[in-house]
C-alpha cells in the first residue's frame, strides 16, 4: 500500500551550513507540493569587492564561506593571477596543494562524522554520541583538529587564511614545520583506520537511491582534480567526457533565475547537474592515491556511483587521498628545500577566472581590474548553488519512490533531509542568493 | 553577572554570516570536549538537530541584521534568553558585511543581480550590528573568533567573572610579540586604529591589519589617513582604505564623503 497523505515541512533543515528548507505536500497519493526552498540572506560579496584593491579582494571573497574559506581564497587569487596575468612558481603551487588537501580533509572529517554520522545511528546530533560513542566522538574531533591545524600551518589560519596572496605566500613554513605536520599527519592513520571500521558498520543505513545525472569537476593534469585543472563534465552515462577552459565556466554554469527558487541555478547538458566528492570521484577514480583506492575497495565504492547519498563515502575516500598527497608533496618539498621568494607583482587591467573544488564542488571566482588594480567587476559561482537544481531532480524522483514504499511522515522527512545533507550544502556561501516568501 | 547554576544552558544562533565562527567552535578539537562538560549545548543549527523551548542561559550570536524579516527572531532569541553575546565581527560591527553599505540598495542589487534585481522577493538592507535591534550583554570580535577567546568568555561566563573586553590598538600587540611594524617594510597597516585582542596574528603572518575588530574606542581616523597617504596609499583609496571591516566608523564619523 502507498502512503496517501503527508505534509512535511522542514524549516530549516539542521547540521547544514547556511539555511534552506523542505516542502512537501502529498494529497490522495498525489505529489502536490515538493520543493528545496533556500531563504538564506543575501549578502552581495559582488558589491563588496567592486573598488578595491586586488591584493585585499581575496580577504573580503575569503569571507564569503566558513567552511571552504581556503577554496574562496585560492579561487580568488587565481582568478586575480589571471586577470594580471601572473606566474606562481612550484614550491607556490606545492603548498596551495597541501592547503587545499588541508580543508578538503578537515571539512570532509566534519561533514561525515558531525552532520552525517548522526543519521546513520540513529541520533539527532553528535552531542548525545559524546556519552554514548565517546571514543568515536574524540576520534572525530582529534581528526577535525588536525585538518585545521595542517591547513593553518600553510594558510596562517583555515578559517580565513592569512598568508595567500596573489602570485606568493606572504610567509612561508619552514622545513621542521612540514616535517612535524607530516609526522601528524602519519600519526592519524589508526583513527583513519578505525574510520573505515565505524563507516563499514553502518554503510548498510546509508539509503539505496539511483539517479544517473551530469556530473561536474576538475580534471588535473598532476594528480586529482581538487586544486587545479580544466571542466570536466560526466554525462549520465557515467562514461562520455568532455572538457572545458577554466575561462570558458559560463558554457557550463548557464546561471538562470528559477521561478520557485530562491537561489540562481545552473544547468548544462540536463536540467541540472551535480559538484562535489562524488562527482569528483566518478570523474577522477583513476587518479586516486593507491591507498585511497584501498579504502574505497574496502568500503565496496565503484564508480560511476549514481547513488547521491553516497557522497559522505567519496568524502572519507578523498580525505585519505588528501592524507597520501600531502605526504608526498611535502617529501618533495623537503628535498628541494623552502627556498625564500619575492616574485615582483606588476599590476595591470584584465579580466579573470580562477576555479578550485571546495570540499562541496567546483567553485568560480571572475574578476575585472582596471589599470591601477582596483577591482571593477567580480563574479561567485559557489558549488551549492550549482546543486540545487540536482537536489530539486532528486526530491522529484525520490518522493514518489517513498510513497511507493510506503513510508510515513517520519521517515520521509528523515529521507529528503539525508539527501540535502549528503550533498553537505554550504548555504550561507550565499552570494547570488534570492529570498523568496511562497503562498502555501 | 553571574549564573546561579553549574551547567548552563547554552544556544548558538545565526544570521548573515559565513558561520566561520561556529566552525572555529569545531576548531576546539578535543578541547570542545571540556567546553561540552561545563555546559548543556541546547541549541546549534548548524551541528545539532536538538531544539528547545526552555529559557536559555547564554545565546551566542553570529551574523549582521540584513533584512526586516530577520527582526521577530532576534527579538525571539532576545526574550528567551538571560545573556546574549553577539560573537564575530559580523554580529558586533557588521564586519564585511557593512562594506556593501558604501552602495545605495539600488546600486549593490544591481550589481549582483543585474536584471533581476527588482524582483519583489529579493530583501536585503543595510547591513547592521545584532546590537542595532536587541540589546546585546558582551560582545565577542574578530574575523574569525579567536576560538580560545570564545572558550575562555564561555568559562568566565559559567563561573561568573566579567569577561575581558581588549581596548586598546593592535600595534600594542605587534610591540608584545616583536612583530616588525608593515610600515616599516613599506606596507600599510590599520593596526593603529584597530581593537586589539587577537595577539596581532595577521602582521606576523607577513600581512596588513585590517581592523576585523573594529576600531578600538578611542581611534584617531583622521590620522590613518594621513598615515597610510604617507606610507605611499593613494590619497583617495587612503580614505575607504578602512571600509574593510570598519566602514560604520568612518560613517559614524562622517569622514566619508559619497
Amino acid at each position: 500500500m502507498a502512503t496517501k497523505n503527508a505534509k512535511i515541512d522542514v524549516h530549516h533543515v539542521t547540521r547544514v551550513e547556511g539555511h534552506g528548507n523542505i516542502l512537501v505536500n502529498i494529497s490522495d497519493g498525489k505529489v502536490e507540493k515538493c520543493d528545496w526552498v533556500v531563504p538564506e540572506a543575501p549578502r552581495f560579496f559582488e558589491a563588496m569587492i567592486r573598488g578595491r584593491f586586488y591584493n585585499e579582494v581575496q580577504r573580503i571573497t575569503s569571507r564569503i564561506c566558513g567552511i571552504c574559506a581556503v577554496g574562496h581564497t585560492l579561487a580568488s587569487v587565481k582568478a586575480t593571477e589571471a586577470a594580471m596575468g601572473l606566474n606562481i612558481s612550484k614550491q607556490t603551487d606545492r603548498l596551495r596543494r597541501i592547503l587545499k588537501h588541508g580543508e578538503n580533509f578537515d571539512s570532509h572529517i566534519l561533514h561525515v562524522y558531525y552532520l552525517v554520522a548522526p543519521d546513520l545511528v540513529g541520533a539527532p546530533s553528535v552531542v548525545p554520541l559524546a556519552a554514548t560513542h565517546t571514543d568515536v566522538v574524540l576520534r572525530a574531533m582529534r581528526m577535525k583538529k588536525l585538518g585545521c591545524d595542517w591547513a593553518s600551518l600553510i594558510g596562517g589560519r583555515s578559517t580565513h587564511p592569512t598568508k595567500v596572496l596573489p602570485g606568493k605566500f606572504s610567509k612561508l613554513p619552514s622545513e621542521q614545520d612540514l616535517l612535524s605536520l607530516k609526522e601528524n599527519i602519519v600519526s592519524i592513520v589508526p583513527d583513519v583506520v578505525e574510520t573505515l571500521k565505524t563507516l563499514q558498520s553502518v554503510a548498510g543505513n546509508i539509503p539505496d537511491f539511483q539517479r544517473p545525472t551530469e556530473y561536474v569537476g576538475l580534471i588535473d593534469t598532476e594528480e586529482y582534480g581538487l586544486y587545479d585543472g580544466k571542466i570536466g563534465c560526466l554525462q549520465p552515462d557515467g562514461k562520455t567526457l568532455e572538457t572545458y577552459d577554466v575561462s570558458e565556466y559560463r558554457k557550463v554554469t548557464n546561471e538562470w533565475v528559477s521561478p520557485n527558487s530562491t537561489a540562481k541555478y545552473t544547468k548544462h547538458n540536463h536540467s541540472s547537474y551535480a559538484a562535489g566528492a562524488l562527482s569528483r570521484i566518478n570523474i577522477n577514480f583513476e587518479h586516486l592515491h593507491p591507498e585511497a583506492k584501498k579504502i574505497a575497495d574496502a568500503l565496496g565504492f565503484k564508480t560511476p556511483c549514481f547513488n547521491p547519498y553516497m557522497n559522505s563515502i567519496a568524502q572519507f575516500i578523498e580525505a585519505v587521498h588528501s592524507a597520501y598527497m600531502t605526504i608526498k608533496y611535502i617529501d618533495e618539498l623537503l628535498k628541494d628545500g623552502i627556498k625564500p621568494e619575492n616574485p615582483e607583482i606588476k599590476v595591470k587591467a584584465g579580466t579573470g577566472v580562477g576555479a578550485t573544488e571546495v570540499p562541496r564542488g567546483i567553485l568560480f571566482h571572475e574578476y575585472s581590474y582596471d589599470k591601477d588594480g582596483y577591482n571593477t567587476a567580480g563574479n561567485c559561482i559557489i558549488p551549492t548553488n550549482q546543486n540545487h537544481a540536482n537536489i530539486q531532480n532528486d526530491f522529484d524522483k525520490l518522493v514518489p519512490e517513498l510513497i511507493a514504499a510506503d513510508k510515513n511522515e517520519k521517515e520521509m522527512e528523515l529521507a529528503l533531509e539525508m539527501l540535502v545533507r549528503s550533498y553537505d550544502p554550504c548555504i550561507s556561501c550565499s552570494t547570488h542568493y534570492l529570498d523568496v516568501t511562497f503562498k502555501r | 553577572m553571574g549564573l546561579p547554576i553549574i551547567k548552563p544552558k547554552v544556544a548558538f544562533f545565526d544570521f548573515a554570516c559565513c558561520e566561520g565562527c561556529q566552525i572555529e567552535v569545531t576548531n576546539l578539537g578535543t578541547d570542545l570536549a571540556a567546553v561540552l562538560g561545563i555546559v548543556d549545548l541546547v541549541e546549534f543549527r548548524e551541528a545539532m538537530t536538538e531544539t528547545t523551548t526552555e529559557r536559555i542561559d547564554i545565546s551566542f550570536i553570529e551574523g549582521s541584521f540584513t533584512r526586516e524579516a530577520d527582526r521577530k527572531r532576534l527579538e525571539d532569541i532576545r526574550n528567551r534568553s538571560n545573556i546574549v553575546v553577539a560573537y564575530g565581527s559580523c554580529a558586533t560591527i557588521a564586519g564585511i558585511n557593512a562594506l556593501k553599505n558604501r552602495f545605495s540598495s539600488e546600486e549593490y542589487k544591481n550589481m549582483v543581480y543585474g536584471k533581476d534585481m527588482n524582483m519583489p522577493h529579493l530583501d536585503s538592507q543595510e547591513a547592521q550590528p545584532i546590537s542595532a535591534v536587541i540589546k546585546v550583554d558582551y560582545k565577542l570580535h574578530g574575523c574569525p573568533v579567536n576560538r580560545n577567546e570564545l572558550a575562555k568568555l564561555i568559562v568566565d561566563l559559567v563561573h561568573g567573572k566579567e569577561p575581558f573586553v581588549a581596548n586598546s590598538p593592535v600595534c600594542v600587540e605587534c610591540k608584545l610579540r616583536e612583530t616588525v611594524c608593515r610600515y616599516d617594510v613599506g606596507d600599510y597597516c590599520m593596526g593603529p586604529i584597530a581593537r586589539a585582542g587577537c595577539g596581532a596574528p595577521c602582521p606576523a603572518d607577513g600581512i596588513p591589519c585590517e581592523a576585523c575588530r573594529g576600531c578600538w574606542d578611542h581611534p584617531n581616523l583622521d590620522s590613518i589617513i594621513e598615515v597610510m597617504t604617507k606610507a605611499g596609499v593613494p590619497a583617495d583609496y587612503a580614505k575607504v582604505k578602512g571600509e574593510m571591516f570598519t566602514h560604520h566608523f568612518f560613517k559614524e564619523k562622517d569622514k566619508i564623503q559619497r
